[in-house]
Order: C-alpha cells, then structure tokens, then sequence
C-alpha cells in the first residue's frame, strides 16, 4: 500500500494542477531547483557533523556513552543504538539527520533500530531551533512553560517512535 | 542560542574523541574516521538529491495550483478551538493555518516565514513575555506533525530499504500522539505557570 503514496500524490497534484490551468512541468521544475538551494545549505553542515560523528565512534567514545544510557533506555522500551539521535534531535535538524543516517547505516536501515531511528526522524520538528527562531523574530524575551512543554512533546515522541514501530513491525 | 549549542557539542565531541582515542588506544584509526566522515556527507547529500527536489517540485506544483491553501482552510475550524484569540484577527489566522498545513507537508522553507508573521502578531502588546496562545502555537510547531516525511524516506532509500515508506503509519500514529501530548502539557502548564 504504502508503495503507492508517491505515484497516487503524482497524479493528484499533477491532475489538479493541469485542471485549474497551472503550467505544472514548469512549477515542477522551478520547485525542483530550489530543492538544490536547500541541499546546499545543508551540505556544510552534514560535512562537519558527520566528520566529528565518525571520529567520535572509532574513538570508542559513542559506545561508552551509548553503554552509560543503555539501561535506562531499555528500560523504556527504547532501542539504546538510537541515543545519540536522542540527545541531537532537539537541537540541530541536519545534527539529527546526520546522526539518523548513520545509525540507519550500520544498524541495517530496516532493523528495529533504524526504523525507529527513521520515525523519530519523521515525526517532529528541531525544537530548540524553532523556539530560538519565532521568539528571536517576534521580540520574545520570557518563553515561560514554552520549553518544558516542547521537550515533554518530544520525550513523548521518543517513547512513542519505539512503541509504534513495535506495533506495526512486531519486533 | 541554539547556534552556541551546536559550537559547543562540535567541539566537545571532537576532542572527546582525542581524549577516548588516547585512553582506548584508537587514536591512529580517528584520521581516516575524519575523512570517511566528511566524505559519506557529501554521499548522503548526492542520494538524497533527486528526492528532495521532486519534492520541492511537487510542492510548488500544489502552491501555484491553490492545494496548499485549500488544506490551510481545512485547519480554520480545529484553529479556533484551540487559538481563539489568534482566530479573531484575520490575518493572524491566515498565518497560522498556512503554517501548520506546510509542516504537516513536510514543507520547512515555507512554513518558517508564515510561522514568524504570526508569532510576530501574536507577540504584540506582550511586552516580550509569551502569551498562552503563544506558547502553545508554538509548541504545535516544534511538535508539528508530518504526513509525508520524504527526506527520511529519501535517506531509507539511499541506503537501499525494502520499502522506504512503510514507516508511514508509525510516524503518523507517532507525531499525532505527540503533538496531542504537546497541547495537553502546555494547557497543563499554562495552569501553573502564573506570569
């Protein structure tokens, strides 16, 4: 089922577009373009953290920290590979998706940990950054509970990320 | 702040590694670890190209066709349960509605400037304090939920997953109940946090 989303969205859009008069092929090709705008500015910062990512795995620093949180993220039902994509995922949305990739890589990309690793990926936006962005635009100097409650969002979503793959993959 | 964050985690992690490398031994393999680093980004950056742009394609398809804001409008009415306030002027809602309909898109680029025009009009007045509304706006923003998460389906496929979009349901299931979570803990919040 899920292999027809990408043609179903295609047609639709496509279909849609060329009824109400849209130029499709060229807002298609136009849209493409700024996909390359946003490549290039995630690139530089892939670069840098993927090349302190690797030196912080071979270092045997990663599994230590990895070893040091295991417990307690078994002990909620979270894969303990995934806790470097934990500690990122709020502050830095290329961070995580390096971080993300690699975990999918050397765990096998449809494990139990990297599929979790995948959702927690999908399912929520790079908290701190939003919070510094719309408060810095909007002259907001006291974020009250704003935090908190963001980050209780997100422990949800890690808990939640593990529990739901359990239930739709059975592992 | 966030950017402070990102100086100190990038430094610390790279002379942690210096420090683990000494102690474990494995500091002659940390060299090439940098440079195989550095190089799978740029691989990552090349499988994930073709994706990201049909997506962005794809979007600007349904941006100039009026999709987009046809779902903006189907989020009014869940809008003015949960923001009155906000829903009473105009354009504040707008604003709103078509920012989380871009993030439920998967559509950052477009979805940030909407996001800053409404806190910006949801800010006025407050004296630089966040109001209720606020906060929980913005909460549903850091929480948002995503339909099509097709950078991590592109990055799945990249690394040759059988099915890159069967974490579909799982993230759907996943980012509603996590952003229900969010609005219950700043409504929680709101409660006890006076001021």
């Amino acid at each position: 089922m899920s292999q027809l989303v990408i043609p179903a969205i295609l047609c639709a859009v496509g279909v849609y577009g060329a009824i109400r008069r849209v130029d499709v092929y060229g807002a298609l090709t136009r849209g493409a373009e700024e996909g390359l705008t946003v490549l290039l500015r995630i690139l530089p910062s892939l670069v840098a953290l993927l090349t302190a990512i690797a030196m912080f795995r071979a270092s045997g620093a990663m599994d230590w920290f990895a070893d040091l949180l295991s417990p307690l993220l078994t002990a909620v039902g979270i894969p303990p590979e995934t806790a470097p994509l934990l500690l990122i995922r709020p502050i830095s949305g290329s961070g995580a998706l390096a971080v993300g990739a690699e975990l999918m890589e050397r765990c096998g990309v449809d494990s139990y940990a990297g599929r979790v690793a995948a959702v927690m990926l999908g399912s929520s936006e790079t908290t701190f950054y939003t919070v510094a962005i719309y408060c810095g635009a909007a002259g907001i100097t006291r974020t009250r509970y704003m935090i908190p409650a963001a980050l209780i969002a997100d422990f949800a979503m890690f808990l939640l990320s593990a529990a739901a793959v359990r239930l739709f993959f059975g592992v | 702040m966030a950017y402070m964050a990102m100086t100190w985690l990038w430094t610390g992690m790279v002379v942690l590694s210096v420090i683990f490398g000494a102690v474990t031994g494995n500091l002659g393999a940390l060299g090439s670890a940098a440079l195989e680093g550095a190089r799978s980004a740029v691989e990552l950056c090349v499988s994930l190209a073709g994706v990201m742009c049909l997506w962005t394609g794809v979007m600007e398809v349904m941006n100039q066709s009026g999709l987009s804001a046809l779902l903006a409008k189907a989020f009014r009415p869940l809008m003015r349960q949960l923001l009155p306030q906000a829903s009473r002027d105009e354009e504040t809602a707008a604003a709103v509605s078509a920012n989380l309909s871009a993030n439920m898109l998967g559509l950052g680029n477009a979805a940030t400037p909407l996001g800053i025009r409404a806190a910006e009009r949801m800010a006025r007045g407050g004296d630089g304090v966040a109001s209720d509304e606020l906060c929980l706006f913005i909460v549903l923003n850091t929480a948002s939920m995503q339909l099509l998460p097709t950078t991590v389906a592109g990055v799945r496929a990249a690394l040759g997953s059988a099915d890159p979009f069967d974490i579909l349901p799982a993230v759907w299931l996943t980012s509603a109940v996590a952003v229900v979570v969010g609005v219950l803990a700043a409504k929680l919040l709101a409660r006890m946090w006076r001021i």
